[in-house]
This record gives structure tokens, C-alpha cells and sequence, in this order.
């Protein structure tokens, strides 16, 4: 496996050889030498089209903790901007000699894209709507650190899914690992074709909430912005956090050791309520210190060792 | 004497005959004696009358490093075209009349096919006011019809006052079909399973088939006809062929693509494959493939769309719409629908010359996508039927390189092409 | 207890290649005598921390640990490292993936650790280790226990204790076998051309 760049680029014993590794990486985090000079004299770049301080920072310490030299781009990269097409951008900062691309763009497929013109190893650490698959895998990771085993396992995904990479990435890792997976969304967030993509895929779709949670092993809810309010999709604020967000109410109706798991940042009060949030049950912060040691460990599987072909 | 005889070419109706060119016309047809003049071996070609193309890109002015009115003008002539409209969204765009002259000028000076330039139907494809049209049917260009296509003509009032304005000149409205509320900027991929797994926007079938329902209640309701761009949808199909039914003057056009290419191609973010109106699910490509073959789509156009290199090495999402089909038109066409057996070469000769020569009044004046009888003009298009081609996307004339059939193997090739008598193409070289 | 991950640069004999070099008898007494070396030198038990080297330097040092609680009466710190993250020739391999280093909860600060290791060969084990074990801490001494030093060292790196001396041509392949991961105990020596 050269790069990665979807969950489809990877089997269920390469997920769990992340996982084992990033066990080991985890270590790391808390030790007063936090070095690994296994990409000792490696070059990474984070080239982000897209803002995110906290998916960039994650790959960074990730990259530094195995002694890579990790430099961060921001690329402005919009239709808006020609003169300069994608791939010359990317060939440019390629040029100068680069082992590993940790790429972050606004439209689905870039990372595959992007994979096609360059030597270099790639990431993809979010295309647009389609997949953020380092996201998935630390999601997987800490929900298998709180459950053991995800096999039978059930899962629901709650949010704005048309727009969502998280869900189409975790979707695919969580069927992979054999949990069984429900995705719930009003009518009009629900992806275009859901319909005949869940009954191949193996995933189950609802429009009701309330029917889902109780019979949950774990949940996770997605960010929903606000600007999907405006566009039509939905009446307002309050209506979707009436329907679709995890309240005090819904909380009650978990199991108790369900674990809750959010990809961050959260808007507390719309679709999570701080007591979700702040519940012994939230994960949110086991994922982002496991998004470093399964950053560390996909960086190691990648760039350590010999180049394949 | 500039005489020259094509020996032994098969016709439309099936006869084989020879034809003797002079002057521009055709002078005989059948068993011709004309021991001086010049010869072009036809035997087991077919002849049809030469293809006009009614929606092409020429780019010029504004985008020259993607085509220019000489490149594009190769380009067609090499795909067997004597005529080829030249859509309005240049930079600036075509809608004036001294706009549309320098259009007509360039073409002439090229010299290889009958360049006529498209007028936009509103200012500055604005979609608000509508552009000069009479003074641009009175130009020397003779406009006749006009198109936003890029866009479409979304506002009621503005289309139903451009369709009652035309009637005045025999004018036509080449709408293309997209209402910018339901497809909006980011449209990008056909609405569907697909779309929907890949996380790119979605261009929903509804969008094109809003416009097309309100376009043909508003043609029945001006009493003008109308005129619809390369329809994608069976939905779209279904309206025409109700409207038609009802006796609505409504014609329409499909390109190549659309007749063979669908949105599985997209699976690998290849903006190669990005075009609008999106490539189709097998269900309307098929649909598609009936309306052509009997008659509910009158015509095949190309929507040539060149583009360089850096407007299409962008992230999918960015990059330009667009591909490369002038060259590639009659092969695709003869592939998917001859060698099929759904249509012969006189319904070839039909929906890709006398149809569109129609729609344009071309064919009324006399100029192109005439019969191929002796007293008019010597347009014609020899065609191989059995001619086998790679399409190989560097051996192409255009500037542009944007092909989405490059590797495909193609049977049915253009062997020659003839604008009033001149071989403007010879065995597949232009001359 | 992990599968034995196999040395792609220095394969193991089979078991019915070369000769013993040590049988099962042999090794306990080895072993013994190193514990008794470790006792001496660091004139008792305190602060000493044996730490294995993946593989099967993890049992060896585990079975030294005991053998030195049998003779003093009091427990003495064990542990494992795994060094896979500073070999020196990770470009060369395809990635493996690193195993568990256990450490006791007080860390590596001022003990006296005692890297244990099967064989002695290169020397570059025992240098990715020491600069694993300079990333975990800052022990007071480092010294070195092997049951077998076969020669040929890389790097300027010797043992304090040794099992065995076994002189070996470059072309001899030296493997151990412990009951804890193969079910018995045994050193052998094949020359490469007898394997099959």
C-alpha cells in the first residue's frame, strides 16, 4: 500500500497493524522523551487547501514525534485561482524533495488526484466530502479501546451525512472491523442514492433518532453547520436539535457504557448538549490524543520502511 | 475545367453512384464520363451530404491557447463538418452584430468550413436584458440563432420575451436546460448512488427536465419554436416527445457523449470526464439511443468545448467543463449506432446534416444539408464504414488536448471532406 | 505472547541442520552462572533492571530475573524492549511493526539496567537499544548479558556477560530455541549450504 487515501486502500489485518502499532505510539505521549527517530531524515509536508489547526497539529506532533521534518503549507487552491492548476501546484512543492504529502482539500478526490502526479507517498487528511481516513481509524481506535472487539457491535452515526467525509470513511472502517452500523439524518441530509449505496455497502438508514440510540453500543454524532440551515436544508437551529441532537433527554436513553464519540469541533447546544459532551461516556478527548498515535502509526507503516513499488 | 468526379460512392438511399463536382455544385449523379477531370476514389465509402454541427466552441475570441476559429475550423473539417455554429460564450461575448461579423470573417479566412457564429440571447449571458438580436440576424453574419449556452436562460419573462422576439426573423433559442436552483455552481456529477458515494456535488435529471417542460408550455404559448441543447435525461425525452405530440414546434440535439459515455467514468475523479450536462446512469444513455433513432431527437451536435491544460488540472470540483468532440463525432456516432444497427446511414445523414441544416435555415436558403442531387452545393462527407480507429489524443488538430475517448477503439471514419467542391480533408489528411 | 518474528537478515537454522552447540542442560547452567556474574558485579540485587530484547532476549532475562530471586529472596525488576523503531536499517526492510516495551511504573532513572539478548553477532542490536533506552531514561549503568557471542562485531560493542563464546564463520547460520516460544531449549550451527 503506497498511499492513503481512502479506507478502501486498506484490508481488515492492515487496520488492525495500525492499530497494534499505534498502541506502541501511544506510549510515547508519556514519556519525558517524546522521540521515535524512525522517520529520522524524512521530509513531510502538510499541505492544507483548507483550514483545520486541529488535524494539522495532530499530523504535525505525529510527524515530529517520529523525528521527520514536518513543514506546513497552506495552499490556496480555489476555482477562484488559475494561472496555476492544482497539479502544478503540487509538483512545485514536490520538487523539492519530499518523502510524504499529508494533503487537506475542500474538493472530493484531490488526494486520488493529487496521488496520480506526484512521486511522493500521500495522506489524505480530508477530500471535500468524500473520505478523512485517519479519522476513521482513530475513531475505531479508541472505540475498540473502550469495547474490545467492534464485531457485532452497534453503532450510529447521527448528523449531516450528504456533506460529512467522517461518515463515509467510518462507515466503511466500522463494516470492515464487523460492527453493524445505522446512519440517521432528516430526508434532506441524507446522501443522493443512499438507498441502493446502504444495501450494498451493509449499513442501515433511519430518519428516527429516538428509535436508533437505545439499541446503540456507541455513537457518533456529527458537526452540522450552520450554514446547511441556510441553504434550505433544514427549518432552522432549534428543529434539528429537537429531532436529530443528542439532548439530555436522548442521553438517558443510551446505554450507560455506550461511548460517545464526536470528530470535533463541537457546537454544543445543536447537536450535542454540553452534558453529552462533558458525560463520562465522551470519548472527544481519547480521539484526539489517539489521533496522534494512529497519525504516528500510519506515518511509520508509510514512509519507514523500504519503498514499495 | 475544375472538374472532379467521386467514383463509386454509396448513397444515403443506397444506390452507388458517382458524382461530378464543378464550380461548386454538384453537376451529376450516376454513371459519370469526365475523362479530365480529377478523381477521388469512393468505392465501398459512403457519401453523405456535409455534417453541421449546431453547438461548437471555437473559444475565439478570448480563449485562443485552448482553440482558435483556424483550429477549431481543422478540427471540424477533419470530423467531416462543411458547417459548424459557434456558440456566444467567448470573451467578450457574441452579442453584437459587429461582434458576430468578426466571427463570420475569421471563419472565411480559415476557409476549411462555413463558420456561423451563435448570438447570445441576453447581454453579456447575464440572463437579464436581452442582447441585440435583430441587429445581429441583419448583420452580415445573418445570425439566426442565439444561445447563453454555459448558461441557461433561467428567468420566465426574459426566455418568453426572447422566443416572441426571434419570430419577427425565423430565429431560434438554443436553451441549455439547467435551472440554476436546483443545479447550482458547485454541480458537478450526475445526482445519484454515485455522486452521493463520492461526496461531489450533485447536478439532479430534474434540473434539465424543469427547464424543458417550462420551455416547450412556453413555445406553445409564444406560437415559436424552440430549441433544446444537448438533452442528457429520459425524463427531458419523455417532455419532447409529449410536446412534439402536441404539435410544439420543439427540436433538440444530443452529443456523442452523451450517447455512449456515463457516470461511472467519474469513479476516478478524471475531470477528463466533467462536462454539463453531466454524463447519465445506462438508463438515460439508452433512452437517449431510442430518441435519436426515431426521430424525438432531431439532431447530434458535438459541444466541442477545448480546454487547456491548466483549466483542467484541477481537483474535480474546480476544474472546467468541457470535451473535445468535432473530430470524434461520426465515428462515435457510426459505433454506437450504425455498426448497432439502429440506424442506417441516411438517418446518419438526416441527424447530422439535413436536420440541423434545417434547424438553422441552411437548409432553406440552400446552403448546407442539401440533397445530394446535381444543382446543389458540393457538400459532402465521404465516409469509411468499416475504417477502424484508436483515438489517440495527441495526434488530435485542436489545440486542446481535454479527449475523453483517447485509447477507445472507433469503427466509421471520415475519409474526406468537400466545402463547395474543395477537398478540404483527403484520407483522413487536411489539405 | 507474540509470534517470533523472523530476522529476514539472519535466517535460523532448521532443526535437523548443523550441530548442537548447547542442549537444554547446557543453557540452564549457562544461564546460572550469568545470573550469579550479574549478582557479583553489581554486588547484590539493587537497583538492577534486566530488560529483555525482543525476542528472545524477553525470556532469557526473565529466567536470569528469577534464577537472582531464588539466590537473594527478593524480587529484582524485569522488563522488555523493543528496539524495531531504532534499527539502522529500516530502509531496507519492508515496515515492521514495533512489539510491547514494559518498563516498571518508576522508570529507568539510576537503576542499573542489564540489556539480555540470545545471540551477539553485529553489535547493532545492542546500539539501537541503548539509544532506545537513552529515549526512556537515565540509567546509572548499562551492561550487557548474552547466551551466545558468535563474533564478527560492526561496532566497538562487547558483553560483560556471556553464555557462550562460539566462534563462527560469517557463513554459519546460529540459532536458539526456547522452550518458551519453541518448545525446547537449544543452540545450533548450520553453514548456509546445508539448508534445504
Amino acid at each position: 500500500m503506497k498511499h492513503l487515501l481512502s479506507i478502501d486502500d486498506l484490508g481488515v489485518d492492515d487496520i488492525h497493524t495500525i492499530f497494534e502499532t499505534a498502541a506502541e505510539m501511544h506510549d510515547v505521549q508519556h514519556r519525558s522523551v517524546k522521540k521515535l527517530p524512525a522517520l529520522r531524515g524524512r521530509t513531510v509536508i502538510n499541505m492544507f487547501f483548507e483550514d483545520s489547526t486541529r488535524t494539522r497539529s495532530s499530523f504535525e506532533i505525529a510527524g515530529k514525534w517520529l523525528s521527520a521534518d514536518v513543514i506546513n503549507i497552506s495552499g490556496k487552491g480555489s476555482s477562484a485561482s488559475k494561472g496555476e492548476s492544482l497539479r502544478d501546484t503540487v509538483l512545485t512543492v514536490c520538487a523539492m524533495g519530499v518523502d510524504g504529502l499529508v494533503i487537506r482539500h475542500p474538493a472530493s478526490g484531490a488526494a486520488r488526484q493529487v496521488s496520480e502526479w506526484v512521486d511522493a507517498v500521500v495522506v489524505n487528511a480530508g477530500d471535500g466530502m468524500h473520505e478523512h481516513p485517519t479519522q476513521a481509524l482513530l475513531d475505531a481506535y479508541t472505540l475498540q479501546r473502550r469495547l474490545g472487539s467492534l464485531e457485532g457491535r452497534h453503532v450510529a452515526i447521527v448528523g449531516d451525512l450528504t456533506h460529512s467525509r467522517v461518515f463515509r470513511s467510518n462507515v466503511k472502517c466500522l463494516a470492515k472491523l464487523g460492527a453493524e452500523v445505522t446512519v440517521v439524518a432528516p430526508p434532506t441530509l441524507m446522501p443522493a442514492g443512499v438507498e441502493a449505496w446502504s444495501s450494498a455497502a451493509g449499513f442501515a438508514t433511519s430518519y428516527d433518532v429516538d428509535e436508533v440510540l437505545p439499541k446503540a453500543d456507541a455513537v457518533m454524532m456529527l458537526r452540522v453547520q450552520r450554514e446547511r440551515m441556510s441553504g434550505g436544508y433544514f427549518p432552522s437551529p432549534r428543529e434539528y436539535t429537537v429531532g436529530y441532537g443528542l439532548t439530555r433527554e436522548r442521553l438517558a436513553m443510551l446505554q450507560p457504557e455506550a461511548p460517545i464519540c464526536h470528530p470535533g469541533p463541537m457546537n454544543r447546544g445543536l447537536e450535542i448538549a454540553p452534558e453529552a459532551a462533558d458525560a463520562a461516556a465522551s470519548v472527544v478527548l481519547d480521539q484526539v490524543s489517539a489521533g496522534v498515535a494512529v497519525r504516528m502509526s500510519v506515518l511509520y507503516h508509510l514512509l519507514a520502511g523500504e519503498e514499495s513499488a | 475545367m475544375n472538374q472532379l468526379v467521386v467514383k463509386g460512392a454509396s448513397l444515403p438511399g443506397g444506390e452507388t453512384a458517382d458524382l461530378l463536382v464543378e464550380d461548386g455544385l454538384i453537376r451529376e449523379v450516376g454513371k459519370v464520363d469526365a475523362p479530365k477531370a480529377r478523381v477521388i476514389e469512393a468505392g465501398g465509402l459512403v457519401a453523405l451530404p456535409g455534417l453541421v454541427d449546431l453547438h461548437t466552441h471555437l473559444r475565439e475570441p478570448g480563449r485562443e491557447d485552448a482553440e482558435t476559429v483556424l483550429t477549431g475550423s481543422q478540427a471540424a473539417a477533419v470530423g467531416g463538418y462543411t458547417a459548424v455554429f459557434a456558440m456566444a460564450n467567448t470573451d467578450p461575448v457574441t452579442d453584437t452584430a459587429e461582434a458576430a461579423e468578426r466571427i463570420l470573417d475569421l471563419g472565411r479566412m480559415a476557409g476549411l468550413v462555413d463558420v456561423h457564429p451563435i448570438g447570445a440571447v441576453t447581454r453579456g449571458l447575464a440572463g437579464e436584458e436581452l442582447a441585440e438580436l435583430g441587429l445581429m440576424a441583419r448583420s452580415r453574419a445573418r445570425v439566426r440563432v442565439f444561445s447563453d449556452d454555459g448558461r441557461c436562460v433561467s428567468d420566465a419573462r426574459v426566455m418568453r420575451r426572447a422566443l416572441e422576439y426571434v419570430r419577427t426573423f425565423g430565429g431560434v433559442i438554443s436553451q441549455h436546460a439547467q435551472d440554476p436552483d436546483l443545479a447550482g455552481p458547485t454541480a458537478c456529477c450526475h445526482e445519484g448512488e454515485l455522486s452521493g458515494r463520492l461526496g461531489l456535488p450533485g447536478w439532479p435529471g430534474v434540473a434539465e427536465e424543469v427547464i424543458v417542460a417550462r420551455d416547450v408550455m412556453l413555445a406553445r404559448h409564444t406560437g415559436s419554436r424552440v430549441h433544446v441543447a444537448h438533452v442528457s435525461t429520459a425524463g427531458s425525452v419523455e417532455v419532447i416527445r409529449w410536446a412534439k405530440a402536441q404539435g410544439i414546434d420543439v427540436t433538440a440535439e444530443v452529443t456523442p457523449h452523451h450517447l455512449l459515455l456515463t457516470t461511472d467514468l467519474l469513479s476516478g475523479y478524471d475531470p477528463t470526464f466533467k462536462v454539463n450536462p453531466p454524463l447519465r446512469p445506462d438508463e438515460d444513455v439508452e433512452v437517449l439511443r431510442e430518441a435519436l433513432a426515431d426521430g424525438t431527437i432531431d439532431a447530434v451536435a458535438t459541444d466541442h468545448a477545448p480546454h487547456a491544460r491548466h483549466d483542467k488540472e484541477h481537483a474535480f470540483a474546480d476544474a472546467a467543463f468541457g470535451m473535445l468532440g468535432l473530430e470524434t463525432a461520426l465515428p462515435v456516432v457510426s459505433t454506437v449506432m450504425v455498426a448497432t444497427g439502429r440506424m442506417s446511414w441516411a438517418d446518419v445523414a438526416r441527424v447530422m446534416s439535413t436536420a440541423p441544416a434545417r434547424i438553422a435555415g441552411l437548409a432553406q436558403e440552400g446552403s448546407q444539408g442539401r440533397p445530394l442531387e446535381p444543382g446543389e452545393p458540393a457538400n459532402l462527407t465521404l465516409v469509411d464504414p468499416a475504417g477502424e480507429l484508436t483515438v489517440d489524443r495527441d495526434a488530435s488538430v485542436s489545440l486542446s488536448r481535454n479527449n475523453p475517448w483517447h485509447g477507445r477503439r472507433l469503427t466509421g471514419t471520415v475519409h474526406a471532406t468537400l466545402l463547395r467542391g474543395v477537398p478540404t480533408v483527403l484520407e483522413g489528411k487536411l489539405q | 505472547m507474540p509470534a517470533a518474528q523472523a530476522d529476514p537478515a539472519h535466517p535460523d537454522p532448521g532443526p535437523d541442520e548443523g550441530r548442537t552447540v548447547l542442549d537444554a542442560r547446557d543453557v540452564s547452567r549457562a544461564l546460572t552462572r550469568i545470573s550469579h556474574e550479574i549478582l557479583e558485579r553489581n554486588r547484590g540485587p539493587e537497583g538492577l533492571l534486566l530488560l529483555g530484547i525482543h525476542t528472545r532476549g524477553v525470556p532469557l532475562a526473565k529466567r536470569i530475573a528469577e534464577k537472582i530471586a531464588a539466590v537473594e529472596g527478593t524480587p529484582v525488576g524485569v522488563g522488555a524492549l523493543d528496539v524495531t523503531m531504532y534499527r539502522d536499517d529500516l530502509r531496507s526492510h519492508p515496515t515492521r511493526g514495533p512489539q510491547r516495551t514494559e518498563v516498571p511504573a518508576t522508570g529507568v532513572d539510576g537503576t542499573v539496567i542489564v540489556l539480555v539478548d540470545d545471540v551477539l553477532f553485529s553489535g547493532r542490536t545492542i546500539r539501537a537499544a541503548l539509544d532506545a533506552v537513552s529515549d526512556l531514561g537515565r540509567p546509572a549503568a548499562v551492561r550487557l548479558a548474552v547466551l551466545v557471542d558468535r563474533g564478527h562485531r560492526e561496532l566497538p560493542i562487547r558483553a560483560d556477560h556471556v553464555g557462550k563464546n562460539l566462534p563462527s564463520a560469517r557463513t554459519e547460520r546460529v540459532g536458539v530455541r526456547l522452550a518458551e516460544i519453541d518448545g525446547y531449549d537449544e543452540v545450533r550451527i548450520s553453514t548456509m549450504e546445508e539448508s534445504a
